[in-house]
């Protein structure tokens, strides 16, 4: 090398490879150390085509705006009318999604709860069941029906609002939960009738009926142990939105919730959240079809989560054909999980504020995903139930702020003919034009 | 004794009716005729009565049942007695799929055989079935006993926690962690009483206990073929 240098011949920059990059490596790193895959929550981190890569184009001398602060903007919404005598209604389109007792300490459901019912929406239990702190600060409470039923029993069902039949979730379409040993506190233990300390995995499949002629009748045994009062929802990842919600709506589904890749989940492989499932915008339009050609749609009602961020994407997915959205991950941050301010905790645990997504070792520096009682203090769930009311307001106002300069006096007024594509992915994707054109790729009577 | 001719006066009427029978009802027994294996029959009952089906039955009848005796004077269909809570549910005939799934309590009686996913993820419930069960019965079973005067089919026991298995017969095979276990003096007890309440003109000595050898409780490298 010295001799190379002595006779002046040039370096070439060290080039990392686009196939094998730092992260690819540490990968192999890791898989080697371990001898086991990786597993974390959050959802997908990768970059696919999303909300961002569509814009509205707002009022112009065709479309008139209605006017900010005296013009109404409705953004009610009524979940469930199709079988049941008491549908939910809810004063804004944004839910709480389904997160567990487990994955969640107690305080965090009950400030999910807390903010969730301030701002006049729904929550929604998870895996493990429903415990009272979250019943009891839930104005509306959707309870799910998992593959794993851990703590479902007929005493709960009969006081939830609703009842979400969970076939999938868009972080692990055809995968089952994980809570590992350090999350099985005695009361999780108990209440899904499990030793303490194991790792846990959830099925992935439903216990007793399996395709949607079953699920018609355990549809048809739900409504009838409460009485065809509450409406039932069917969630289903973004794996074939079409068939998908074309089955849950012929099984006899109130509202079918639709979760796209990105959607978080508590714990689950790397490579399945990764890699199994379709972006959240490639899912919207299938359904919204499968809506329409049944004629269902509006009268069963869809709700999209996966990358719900802002009031934009609220929009947007509304925009698209969805009567209402649900949102984890970022109800978690506003309650304050991945803070910057826990950075020297973050490092600690050899991650940074933002990163964090080992939230199944239960370590959470925010006290959020864990139930580790000295961690869990640090959370305060009238404070946090104050911050997400807070934000699920700006979602709101953010959302109705473009709904009125696209000249929209309701928000399910808006229409995918609001919007344009930044990308040709997108365009073809979300079934609206590329920006400066009247064309997206897969438009009928159009060529490549 | 109340009879509710199903076919007449249709399921959202019988199990409103039933559901209207509270803790001090006096209208403890009910007798349902012309079932036709129609599904969801007498599902969530919370109240001591007795209900007894004359006919076969289809999916979930009895499904979630607490405290309530439903007695199916035929053969039932799927997921009967699912998630039970508590009460008894007995089957003259045979049972179909996934009998007793993720009950949490009560007794489930099945005098004929229990067709495959007998158990599954059952929660606490007590099975006792006088003939077969099917294969991959107990997937997942977490609590529980389940008692079998016959053999048992492919898989039995796979991924099981803390449920325990008692078979008379051949068991085809057992799923992934099960294995046979030691019937110790407590075991015996156990079984006895189960053998009584399911009516069994059978010997608990004659029975072989199953149940998980925990490996798979906790992630290991050693075990990743079986995850
Ligand atoms: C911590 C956590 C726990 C979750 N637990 C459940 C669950 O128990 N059941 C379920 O259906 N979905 C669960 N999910 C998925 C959410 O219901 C929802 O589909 C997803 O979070 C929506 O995407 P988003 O996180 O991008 O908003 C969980 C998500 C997170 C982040």
């Amino acid at each position: 090398m010295k001799d190379h240098d002595a006779r002046g011949i040039p370096h070439t920059t060290p080039r990392q490879s686009a196939t094998f990059t730092q992260d690819a490596n540490s990968d192999i790193r890791r898989a080697a150390a371990t001898g086991i895959y990786d597993i974390r929550g959050g959802g997908a981190k990768r970059k696919v085509p999303h909300f961002d890569d569509l814009l509205f184009l707002g009022a112009s001398i065709s479309r008139y705006p209605l006017e900010g602060y005296r013009e109404k903007c409705g953004t009610d919404v009524t979940l469930g009318g199709r079988h049941a005598t008491n549908p939910i209604k809810l004063d804004i389109p944004i839910t709480i999604a389904g997160m567990s007792f487990g994955a969640l300490s107690g305080p965090a459901k009950e400030a999910l709860g807390r903010g969730a019912s301030a701002a006049g929406t729904s929550t929604t239990t998870g895996d493990g069941g429903m415990t009272p702190e979250e019943r009891g600060h839930s104005s509306k409470l959707v309870y799910q029906y998992l593959p794993s039923r851990y703590g479902m029993n007929p005493d709960d069902l009969r006081k939830a609002d609703a009842i979400e039949i969970v076939v999938g979730q868009g972080a692990k379409p055809g995968g089952g939960g994980m809570l590992l040993g350090q999350k099985i506190s005695d009361r999780v233990a108990e209440m899904r009738n499990l030793p303490k300390g194991i790792d846990q995995r959830s099925s992935c499949r439903h216990p007793d009926w399996t395709g949607p002629d079953d699920l018609e009748i355990k549809i048809l045994e739900l409504r009838e142990i409460t009485g065809w009062k509450v409406p039932i929802y069917v969630k289903v990842a973004g794996a074939r939105p079409y068939f998908d919600t074309t089955l849950a709506v012929k099984a006899g589904a109130d509202v079918v919730v639709l979760d796209g890749m990105q959607g978080g989940t508590a714990a689950t492989q790397d490579v399945f959240i990764e890699h199994v499932g379709q972006p959240t915008l490639a899912c919207i339009r299938p359904a919204v079809k499968a809506l329409q050609d049944l004629g269902m749609h509006r009268e069963v009602q869809l709700i999209v989560s996966g990358g719900i961020r802002n009031g934009a994407d609220v929009a947007k997915a509304m925009a698209l054909g969805a009567d209402a959205v649900a949102i984890g991950t970022a109800a978690l941050i506003a309650l304050g999980d991945n803070d910057p301010k826990w950075e020297a905790e973050y490092n600690a645990l050899g991650t940074t504020a933002g990163a964090y997504d080992d939230w199944h070792e239960g370590q959470d520096p925010a006290g959020i995903t864990t139930q580790d009682p000295d961690l869990m203090k640090r959370f305060d769930p009238v404070e946090g139930g104050r911050r997400l009311k807070n934000y699920l307001k700006v979602l709101t106002l953010e959302a109705q702020t473009i709904a009125r300069a696209c000249g929209k006096n309701h928000m399910h007024n808006l229409e995918p003919e609001d919007l344009v594509a930044l990308t040709m992915e997108a365009a073809a994707m979300a079934q609206v034009p590329l920006a400066g054109t009247d064309w997206y790729p897969g438009k009928p009577n159009t060529s490549f | 004794m109340q009879t509710f001719d199903l076919e007449a006066q249709g399921l959202r009427a019988l199990n409103s009716t039933l559901h209207a029978q509270a803790e001090n009802t006096n209208q403890t027994q009910w007798e349902i005729i012309n079932p036709k294996g129609s599904h969801a029959i007498a599902v969530g009952l919370d109240a001591p009565i007795e209900v007894n089906v004359k006919g076969s039955t289809g999916y979930y009848c009895a499904g979630m049942n607490k405290q309530a005796t439903v007695h199916v004077h035929g053969s039932a269909g799927p997921g009967t007695a699912e998630n039970m809570m508590s009460g008894t549910v007995i089957v003259e005939g045979d049972a179909s799929q996934y009998a007793g799934a993720t009950g949490h309590g009560g007794t489930l009686i099945i005098k004929g055989n229990a067709s495959s996913r007998c158990g599954i993820s059952m929660k606490g419930i007590d099975i006792i079935v006088h003939g077969n069960i099917g294969h991959m019965s107990a997937f997942m079973a977490q609590s529980g006993n389940i008692v079998v005067c016959g053999d048992a089919g492919d898989a039995l026991g796979d991924s099981c926690y803390e449920a325990r298995f008692f078979v008379r017969g051949s068991v085809k095979s057992l799923g992934a962690d099960c294995i046979e276990k030691e019937m110790r003096p407590e075991h015996i007890a156990i079984l006895e009483e189960l053998l009584e309440r399911g009516g069994c003109d059978a010997k608990a000595s004659e029975f072989k206990r199953y149940g998980s050898a925990r490996n798979l409780y906790n992630f290991d490298v050693d075990n990743a073929a079986a995850y």
